[in-house]
Parts: structure tokens; C-alpha cells; sequence
């Protein structure tokens, strides 16, 4: 108190960094990405909801025991767990400073991701010449939806990951790429968590 | 400085004046304070409960709220005292968080009873049979079908004094709301379900009824004329309608059912089941709600 | 070839209503006069410069406030044609299709269009200021925010002269809104409207709750944060959760209009109920949303103007906190008469009784705040005092319609609709207008003039009581909302009469508004304190209007009333004139990325509203490159050099 009524207010402040104010700017956009993973756990949550709301309104359409084929869903469920794990060994390859590594281990992430949503078109594609379409039923209008959406997720990811990739030739391990590649890895991991709970909502117990 | 004190005795004169108008339900014309069934007035009675128990904080509120302006204006030679960093004081807070807990206790106890006692899908105490009319919410007119009659009417609704009725409420149109404001509250008229609300007419009368929810252009046209007679000159309509009006076809419906608004009109008689098709014509998941004819018609068909 | 450019023109433009063809050539003489002026004082690169690419969190504060008040004056004019409209019984001003058109835009404009971006600007001029900070977390964001806004808020207001405005009520409820029974452009207007500009306002709920969280000056604990800043952060923090439903429920209702979903259809296995339930989600959170901000900036004036420390600073955080909670709890009030059972209405009565509780204690705190006090009526307190009125009133009121089986006879009647205008005029733009009224001389330097700012004053407080006390007796009359028209036989006509009156009496307030910014700017006497108001915070503690970096050295905080602390330490110990040590302050760099890439989006939503797959398609690409060239620039800041500031401070100084 003593010290603050000598000086005054306005000429009061000492710094010791001159990053004063902002001292953690890559960390505080890291936490920034945070509330936003929050915002998309509650679109992907109204659109679970609606999934669950609309399941049994099937039109006298199909169900998803006629329409879902099981084997492909599972290989892309592990080819997406598997690019969850290479985008871990990406950010440990990070820390370790190895550019060569980590850019491989985005690169391995990234065609894992691609061969993911080359699987879905196809079963997509599969759904509609069965003649399931999103506009068939309230039941495929949701499903396609939901899936659709955490699609387009991943692929948006896919982007952003290659532009990551083209960064980081480019300027090397920084604080700003490091906070990149951080960031692109919680995103993916969470797209594996909302794959997780579609694997199990709209699939597994789909088909029981 | 006398204006915002101008402001305050406006207000509060206004509330006052509502307050009045709210208790006495003196004007002819507020229909809602004026209710002429068992469900209108126990409603009736909920809101004058409810204004009594919140002007128990609000009007003292109003009130000090004038006299710490008033005391606690800045002006040379006042007596009042200047406290700047009086900030806090533990048993005030506690007052003021108190009181509303209190208020809403009460008020929440009443409305939680009123809520179990006024639910719109339990059945009158009467030693009378309920009849049953079977509301269509369309664009933009109201038919009603009256199953054990047999009859249907456009825009007009007529039944005993005295005889619980119990409406059956669909809609073949956007979502509606059914309002009669002198028997009781309103219900929504859905398309794919059946909802059902009970309300009597405790005197003989002419009231009207309206949608309370948009529905598109000629919405404002959906009103409906409400009549509650004696018995014997209900069944006395009742005989003169299926007399000289003309029947409700299939076809007729589907007219009926095309975007317009309508008059008042009568039938002698409706296709076997409309309402039951009505209902489940959109959607087959929930169609919840329907009369034991109706279920009894699903058995049937199955 | 000239024939179908007619039919088409014909169809894409409204057509058929003098009332428009008189908007339409007043829009083009407006764009035509803009376009000429800049040319003429050759300003287009001042206005690129200086505000299209800005990302200075003051100036975008003003442009917010700006188009609030243009889209306040959109919807007044809407109000006021409606009011026309219901002032006797059967008249025929207005057909049947243009006012249902109209009182959905009024809605959608006054909460979205205008409520929100005059909430964002304040919170935009505001919050760094109080909170002692040089600029927002993410200033390029905070950019793509407002033009999302502003873009969103265009392609809205387009329908009016392009292809038809929505008719399905604010919240659009299916079946009504799907294509069956909507087939036009303008939900697909409605839609893709607020979808971009709530895109905005989910990254403004996140930014403001980084910035309140990490960016405070040193030594400001969270408790000595000003009231302001919690309360924004109450609201950002129901914004991030309840806008995202927004988002996801417009989606699908989009899907079923243009891919042929049957999500809320009434045929397919559609459920409209569950779109009711969605948007209420998001609807009730919205309004107190708006409301929670106004509570801040009355508690700041009532502080001020009493000059006294506010009352029960401890309960007022705790109170904002617990109603931005219960606001998730309590949707199902709006539609108490679906049927869904006594369970259901039972609980959500209660959550809604709930949130009076902590709203008393508030009202009750700012009394007290007032008690014991040195109360002076400047216009900002004027406001704040007509505030506390007003929302006894509409509280009050509000508690009745909680009460779920007398709700039954209130819904959807005038009584709801003197409710809500009840809390929101009374409550939000009251707010607003006070927190204006304080924050401008903060802004531009110069205070309003006070003479005309209490003829406006008295002008709205008169003209909002007469024009919404009679809407109860309405209700009470069995009078519904969304009527185009009444017949003599109902007994409604004078009350509607009282209430275009009152109406007319707010539109005549507006003019004073208008008027009194005008002649302030004319007559300006320029404010040299930087702390016209005798304030408590930070914020005047500083020059006005405030430079780009807001403070050269940032300050050391050390109780709720910095800056009200600190007069009283000079008073005792007149400031040692030592130099203060400046720094080098670290500034992010002006983007042009945001203005361009809300274009491209307000091509995408148009290119969706007529269902141009090319401009869709070019408008979605656009905003992807937009957002890849902006990952790829590294040179996004820079350091403002000592000298500069030196410079910068003797100038404004003096």
C-alpha cells in the first residue's frame, strides 16, 4: 500500500518482461479453442438429441438394421482411432523438436482422416442407391445429419491439417505453429470422442 | 428535482389502477377476470392470489424506492446521512434474499396444487356423462365434430350448461391454440395428436372462442361462437341440424380442409372416423391422445 | 429476352406495395448520397483505413452501436405501422401478408439486429477499458464478429425489397415455417440472417469471457472486477452455451426446406414440437442474455450517481451467476399449454418463480446502493431510476404468467405481449440507453446534452406506459397476439387506441434522441477530464476519447473502485510528477480478412436463400480462402515504439 500512495496511480506500473501485456498469448488462444470445443459439444449434443428424438420415425421407410453395414463401420471406426493416436505422436514428436517426425506423423493423421471420409462417402453413396435418402424419413434425415456434420468436421480438419503441414516446412517448430498443432490435436481427439458416441448411438445400438 | 418523483406516483397509480381492475373484475369487457365455468374461475382466481402475493414486495418496493430517492438526493443543507463505503450489511442481505424465498414458497406451493388440480387432461367432477366434441384446428376455420351426435359444425361450437365437455383437439394446419376465454385456459392444436382439455359452462350464454396461435394470412378471422344452453334445447339443435343441413362427405373435408376462412356452418352428419384419420395422417409415432372410440376403432383395424 | 428479364425482376423484387416502392428509392437515394459523399471528400481510404479493415475494439464498439440504431429505427418503423395498423377496429392500412411480415421483422430486428449488436458495442467499448486492458483477446476475431453481424443483419433486412420478408413470427415455428405452408424466400432470408450473425455473436461470447478471464490488469482479483465485466461475462458464458442450439436448430430447419429433411415436417415422421423446445432452449437464455448486461451498467450508474459504493457487491455477482444458470432451466414456460403434463409444467414454474429471487435481491441492493447516498438525476441515472419502475412492473408480471395454470388464460394474449415489452424496453433498452448516455463522453469526448436527452426521457417513459399498460387490459380482454384486426364487437378499441398513442409518443422520443446527438455534436463543449461523471473504474482514468492503445502504462489494481480510490490517494498525497516508464506496447495489425470473408459469407447465405448453387459454392470457397490466408499470415502485430506514446500522450494531454 505504502509503495502504491508514493507513486501514484498512472506512472505505478513496473513490468518485468516486456511482454507484459500479453504474456500468454499462444496459451490464452489454446484456451480460447477450448470454450469453442465446448460450444461444439452442445451443437453436436442438439443434434444427438434429435437423432435420439427421431429415431423410430422411420416413414415405413428403412431401419438402420436393413441399411447399416456393420464391417465398414467398424474399419473406419479404427482407422479414425488410429489417426487419433498418430496426431498424439505428432505433438510428443513436437516436443521432442523433431520437425521431420511430426510433420510425417500429421501427414500419417491426415490420410487416415482422408481414407475415413472416402469410407463414409462411399457408404453414403451406398444408403442412397438402397434408396435411403435424407429426405425419406425423419429417422434417415437425422442420421445423415448427424453423421454428415461430424463429416464435415473431419474434413474441414483435413484442410486446416495440410495448411498446418505447409506452416510448419515453412516456418518450423515456433510458439505460434506449436500452438497450432496443439490445438489441430484436441480438435482431432474430440472428433474421435463425438465418433465414439455415434459408433455407439446410431450404430451399435441401431442394429442390436 | 421533482420529475422523477412525477414518474414514480405515475407508475404506481397505473399498477394500482390495474390492480383494481384486476381484483374487482368489474369491467364487462375483461373477459378474462369474468368466468363463467368451474376451470375459468379457479383460473381466475390463481392470478388474483398471485397479483396479492407479489404486490406484497412490489408495492413497498415502489414505495421506498420514492422515499430513498426522495431522502437521498444530493441538495445543499440536507440531513440525511452520506455513507460512500457503506457496502454491506449481513442482516439486510439476508432480509431481502428472505423475503422473495418466502414469497415464491407460497406462491410456488399454490402453483404447484393449481398445476396437479387444473391439469387440462383431468376429467371433471360431475355426476353428468361428459360429452365429447372433437376439435379440427384448419386454415383458418375451427370444425367441430360431435361424435355421439353425430353432427359437425364450422365455427360454432354448441353444448349443454351444466355437462363437463371434453374437447378432443387436433389440427389439420400449422399448430393452433384453442382458446375460450370465459370457460378456461388455452390448448395447443397440434397436427398428429389428439389433446385433450375438459371445461364446462356453469350458466347458460353466448361466448366466443378463438386461435390463439398464428397459423398464416386469415388467422384473425378463427374466431368461433360458443353457446351453452339448457339440455333439452341442446338436443332440440342437435335434431333441427340433422335435419336440415347437409351431410360432411370425404370430399366435402378435403374442401373444407383448403386455405380460406369460413362461416359459421352446420352438418348432419361426418365421414366414420375422420378425426381418427385426421390425427394419424401425419405422423404414426404418437398419435397419444385419442378418445376410447377412437382406440377402439385402432383395435378394429388391426 | 427482355420479357424475362421483367418476370424475373418481377419475382425477385417486391413488387406491389407503394409503402416499399417508397422505401426502395429512399434506400437507393441513401446509397447513391453515401456513394457520392466519399467520393467527393475523397474519404473511401479513410473508411477502408480506418474502420472496414479496423480492429481496435473502440471503433468497432461505435460501429455496433451505429447499426443498432439504425435497425432501431427499422423496427420502430415496423412497430409504429403495426400500432397504426390496430389503432381502430378493422382498418385496412395494412393487408394481412405485409403485417405478418412485419411483426416478424420487428421481433427479429429488435432482439437480434438491435438488442444484441448494442449490447456488443458496449461491451466492445466498454469491458477493456474497465478491466484495464489494451484491446480484447482476439482482436481479429472480435472484427469477423461485428461483419458477420452487420453482413447477417443486410441480408436479413434485403428481404424487404428482395424476394419477400419472412411472415412466421420471431422464432419461425414449424409446420408454418416449413416449405409446405412457407414456400417463399424470405424464412430462407430468416434463416441464413441469423445464422451469420449469431456465427458473430457465439465468437463475441467467447472472446469477452477470454478477455475478462485473462486479460485483467494486474492486481484485479475477479472480486474487484467492476459489476460490468461480470456481468458480461454471466452473459457471455449463457451466450456460448444457448447459441449454439441456435445454430444447430436453424441447421436443420434448413435441411428440411432445402434438401427435404423431416426434421420439424408434418409429414416424414417430422416433430415441430421438438423445434419449439430447441428454440426455447436458445430463446430464453437469449433474453437474459440482453438483460444481464443492462443489470452491469445499472449497477455502475447507480454507484456513480449516488456516490457510494455499490451495495452487496458479493450478492449481485452471485444473483447474476444463479439467473444465468436458471435461464437454461425454465424453456418449457413458454409453451405450458402443449400438454405436456402437471409434472412437467409443475417443475418448469418453479425454475421460473426461481429466478425472481435473485432479481429482487438485485433490485433490492441497487435501493440500497441508493440509501445513505448523494443522488444526482443526470440523464444516465434518469434512465436507471425509470428502469427500476418499469421492471418491478414487468417482474412482477412475469411472475404471474410463471404461474402455469393461470398461464393457460395469459398466453399468447396481450398481456404476454405487454410482458415482454415490459422487461425488455423497460428492462434492456433502458439499460442501454442509460449505459450510452454514461459511456459517450468516454467514446467521443463530449457529454449529450442534457436538456433534450430529459425530454426524451419523459418522452418514452410517458410514451411506454401508455402505449403497453392498456396491452394487459388487452389480454385480459381476450385479445390475442399477431392480429392483423379486430372487430368493433370486442370492446378492444380504445385500449388500442391509448396504446398507438403511446407508440407514436416513443417514436417522437426517438426524434429527441436523434435530435440531441445532433445538436450535442453542433454545440460541442469538449469534455477535458477524461472523468466527466466523477467516476469509480478505470475507464476514467484515462483521456477521452480514450487513444488506440487505451492506457500508455497499464495500471496496478488494487480494490473494487480503482479509480474512485486513487482520487481520494491524490487528494491525500498530491501525485509525485516523476515520468511514468513507458514501453513499447505490443498492437495487433488492421485486417481487411474479416470484412471480405463476411462477404463472401453474405454471398453464400444469399446464394442459399435462391438457391444459386455457382454463388454458393463461390461464397463458401471464398470464405475458406479467406480464413486459409489469415492461418497463413504470421505478421498479424506489432510494437507501438515509446516515442509514439509520448507523442500520443503530450497531445491529448495537452
Amino acid at each position: 500500500m505504502a509503495q502504491l500512495n508514493d507513486s501514484g496511480h498512472a506512472n505505478q506500473h513496473v513490468s518485468s518482461s516486456d511482454h507484459h501485456d500479453h504474456p500468454d498469448m499462444e496459451e490464452m488462444r489454446t484456451f480460447g479453442f477450448w470454450i469453442y470445443l465446448m460450444t461444439d459439444v452442445i451443437i453436436f449434443g442438439t443434434l444427438f438429441a434429435a437423432y435420439i428424438v427421431l429415431q423410430g420415425n422411420r416413414n415405413g421407410g428403412p431401419g438402420p438394421e436393413e441399411l447399416f453395414q456393420m464391417g465398414g463401420i467398424i474399419a473406419s471406426t479404427f482407422i479414425l482411432l488410429t489417426s487419433s493416436y498418430t496426431s498424439g505422436l505428432a505433438v510428443l514428436a513436437m516436443h521432442k523438436g523433431n520437425r521431420q517426425a511430426l510433420m510425417g506423423w500429421l501427414g500419417v493423421t491426415a490420410l487416415l482422416g482422408a481414407t475415413f471420409i472416402v469410407l463414409e462417402v462411399n457408404e453414403f453413396i451406398h444408403l442412397v442407391h438402397e434408396g435411403a435418402t435424407i429426405s425419406t424419413s425423419a429417422f434417415l434425415s437425422a442420421f445423415f445429419t448427424l453423421v454428415g456434420t461430424h463429416g464435415l468436421h473431419v474434413s474441414i480438419g483435413l484442410v486446416w491439417m495440410i495448411a498446418l503441414i505447409i506452416q510448419l516446412a515453412k516456418h518450423g517448430i515456433t510458439p505460434v505453429t506449436k500452438r497450432k498443432v496443439n490445438v489441430i490435436s484436441l480438435f482431432w481427439h474430440f472428433l474421435d470422442v463425438v465418433w465414439i458416441f455415434v459408433f455407439t448411438i446410431v450404430y451399435l445400438m441401431g442394429v442390436r | 428535482m421533482k420529475r422523477p418523483n412525477a414518474l414514480r406516483w405515475f407508475a404506481s397509480l397505473s399498477m394500482l389502477v390495474l390492480l383494481l381492475l384486476m381484483t374487482t373484475g368489474c369491467t364487462e369487457s375483461m373477459i378474462v377476470l369474468d368466468p363463467k365455468g368451474p376451470i375459468a374461475e379457479q383460473q381466475r382466481d390463481l392470478m388474483i392470489i398471485s397479483t396479492i402475493l407479489t404486490s406484497l414486495v412490489i408495492v413497498p418496493v415502489l414505495i421506498l424506492t420514492v422515499i430513498i430517492v426522495w431522502r437521498y438526493r444530493d441538495r445543499t443543507g440536507r440531513k440525511a446521512k452520506y455513507a460512500p463505503d457503506w457496502e454491506h450489511s449481513t442482516k439486510l442481505e439476508v432480509i431481502w434474499w428472505g423475503i422473495p424465498i418466502i414469497i415464491i414458497t407460497v406462491l410456488g406451493l399454490i402453483t404447484i396444487k393449481g398445476t396437479y388440480a387444473l391439469e387440462p387432461s383431468k376429467p371433471l367432477e360431475s355426476d353428468k356423462k361428459p360429452l365429447t366434441i372433437q376439435v379440427t384446428s384448419l386454415d383458418w376455420k375451427w370444425l367441430f365434430q360431435y361424435p355421439e351426435q353425430g353432427i359437425a359444425t364450422v365455427n360454432a361450437v354448441n353444448f349443454p350448461e351444466g355437462v363437463p365437455i371434453r374437447f378432443e383437439i387436433t389440427a389439420d394446419s400449422p399448430m393452433n391454440s384453442f382458446w375460450i376465454p370465459q370457460l378456461g385456459g388455452q390448448m395447443y392444436a397440434m397436427s398428429g395428436m389428439a389433446m385433450t382439455l375438459y371445461l364446462q359452462a356453469d350458466e347458460r350464454g353466448e361466448y366466443w372462442g378463438s386461435g390463439a396461435n398464428f397459423t398464416g394470412k386469415e388467422f384473425a378471422k378463427m374466431y368461433f361462437d360458443v353457446k351453452s344452453t339448457s339440455q333439452e334445447e341442446f338436443d332440440q339443435w342437435v335434431s333441427e341440424v340433422k335435419a336440415s343441413s347437409p351431410a360432411l362427405t370425404l370430399e366435402g373435408y378435403q374442401q373444407l380442409a383448403e386455405p380460406a376462412a369460413s362461416d359459421v356452418k352446420t352438418f348432419s352428419a361426418f365421414p366414420e372416423g375422420l378425426f381418427y384419420m385426421t390425427v394419424t395422417k401425419y405422423a404414426s409415432s404418437h398419435n397419444h391422445g385419442l378418445s376410447w372410440e377412437d382406440i377402439q376403432k385402432i383395435k378394429i383395424q388391426e | 429476352m427482355w420479357e424475362n428479364v421483367k418476370s424475373f425482376a418481377s419475382e425477385f423484387f417486391v413488387t406491389g406495395d407503394p409503402l416499399i416502392y417508397g422505401a426502395d428509392i429512399s434506400i437507393v437515394l441513401t446509397i447513391i448520397g453515401i456513394v457520392f459523399g466519399l467520393t467527393y471528400f475523397k474519404k473511401w481510404g479513410w473508411l477502408w483505413r480506418e474502420w472496414l479493415t479496423t480492429v481496435d475494439h473502440k471503433k468497432i464498439g461505435i460501429m455496433y452501436i451505429l447499426s443498432a440504431f439504425l435497425m432501431l429505427f427499422r423496427g420502430g418503423v415496423d412497430a409504429l405501422l403495426m400500432r397504426a395498423q390496430l389503432a381502430m377496429p378493422e382498418l385496412n392500412l395494412l393487408a394481412p401478408d405485409h403485417y405478418n411480415q412485419i411483426f416478424t421483422t420487428h421481433g427479429v430486428i429488435m432482439i437480434l439486429f438491435m438488442a444484441m449488436p448494442f449490447m456488443f458495442g458496449l461491451f466492445n467499448v466498454v469491458v477493456p477499458l474497465q478491466i484495464g486492458a489494451r484491446d480484447v483477446a482476439y482482436p481479429f476475431l472480435n472484427a469477423l464478429s461485428f461483419w458477420l453481424f452487420f453482413f447477417g443483419a443486410m441480408l436479413f433486412n434485403l428481404s424487404f425489397v428482395i424476394g419477400g420478408s419472412p411472415d412466421s413470427g420471431w422464432l419461425a415455428y414449424p409446420p408454418y415455417s416449413e416449405r409446405m405452408f412457407n414456400p417463399g424466400v424470405g424464412q430462407d432470408f430468416y434463416i441464413w440472417g441469423i445464422q451469420i450473425s449469431g456465427i458473430g455473436s457465439l465468437m463475441t461470447g467467447i472472446n469477452f469471457i477470454v478477455t475478462i478471464l485473462k486479460m485483467r490488469a494486474p492486481g484485479m482479483k475477479l472480486m474487484k472486477m467492476p459489476m460490468f465485466p461480470w456481468s458480461v461475462l454471466s452473459s457471455c458464458i449463457a451466450i456460448i452455451f444457448s447459441f449454439p442450439i441456435l445454430t444447430a436448430t436453424l441447421a436443420l430447419l434448413f435441411l428440411d426446406r432445402y434438401l427435404g429433411a423431416h426434421f420439424f415436417t408434418l409429414d416424414g415422421g417430422g416433430n415441430p414440437m421438438m423445434y419449439i423446445n430447441l428454440i426455447w432452449m436458445w430463446g430464453h437464455p437469449e433474453v437474459y442474455i440482453i438483460v444481464l448486461p443492462a443489470f452491469g451498467i445499472y449497477s455502475e450508474i447507480v454507484s456513480t450517481f449516488a456516490k457510494k459504493k455499490l451495495f452487496g457487491y458479493k450478492s449481485m455477482v452471485y444473483a447474476m451467476m444463479i439467473i444465468s444458470i436458471l435461464s437454461f432451466l425454465v424453456w418449457a414456460h413458454h409453451f405450458f399449454t402443449m400438454g405436456s403434463g402437471a409434472d412437467v409444467n409443475a417443475f418448469f414454474a418453479l425454475t421460473t418463480m426461481l429466478i425472481a429471487i435473485p432479481t429482487g435481491v438485485k433490485v433490492f441492493n441497487w435501493l440500497f446502493t441508493m440509501f445513505r447516498g448523494k443522488i444526482t438525476f443526470e440523464t444516465p441515472m434518469l434512465w436507471t431510476l425509470g428502469f427500476i419502475v418499469c421492471f418491478l412492473v414487468g417482474g412482477m408480471t412475469g411472475v404471474l404468467l410463471s404461474v402455469a395454470p393461470a398461464d393457460f388464460q395469459f398466453h399468447n394474449s396481450y398481456f404476454l405481449v405487454a410482458h415482454f415489452h415490459n422487461t425488455i424496453i423497460g428492462g434492456v433498452v433502458f439499460g442501454y440507453f442509460a449505459g450510452l448516455y454514461y459511456w459517450w463522453p468516454k467514446l467521443f469526448g463530449f457529454k449529450l446534452n442534457e436538456r433534450i436527452g430529459k425530454w426524451a426521457f419523459w418522452f418514452w417513459n410517458i410514451g411506454f406506459y401508455a402505449c403497453f399498460m392498456p396491452q394487459y387490459v388487452l389480454g385480459l380482454m381476450g385479445m390475442t397476439r399477431r392480429l392483423v384486426t379486430y372487430g368493433w364487437d370486442k370492446g378492444w378499441w380504445e385500449m388500442n387506441l391509448v396504446s398507438t398513442i403511446g407508440a407514436g409518443l416513443m417514436g417522437i422520443a426517438f426524434l429527441f434522441q436523434v435530435w440531441q446527438i445532433v445538436y450535442s455534436v453542433k454545440h460541442l463543449q469538449k469534455d477535458e477530464t477524461g472523468d466527466p461523471w466523477n467516476g469509480r473504474t478505470l475507464e476514467w482514468s484515462i483521456p477521452s476519447p480514450a487513444p488506440y492503445y487505451n492506457f500508455a502504462t497499464l495500471p496496478q489494481v488494487s480494490s473494487q473502485d480503482e479509480w474512485w480510490e486513487e482520487k481520494q490517494r491524490r487528494e491525500r498525497e498530491p501525485l509525485s510528477l516523476a515520468p511514468p516508464k513507458l514501453e513499447p506496447i505490443h498492437m495487433p495489425k488492421n485486417s481487411g480478412i474479416p470484412f471480405v470473408m463476411s462477404m463472401f459469407w453474405f454471398a453464400a447465405g444469399f446464394g442459399f436463400v435462391f438457391d444459386w448453387l455457382w454463388l454458393t459454392i463461390s461464397g463458401l470457397v471464398g470464405v475458406a480462402v479467406c480464413m486459409l490466408v489469415h492461418s497463413f499470415n504470421y505478421d498479424t502485430d506489432y510494437y507501438i515504439p515509446v516515442e509514439d506514446i509520448k507523442r500520443t500522450e503530450a497531445a491529448i494531454r495537452g
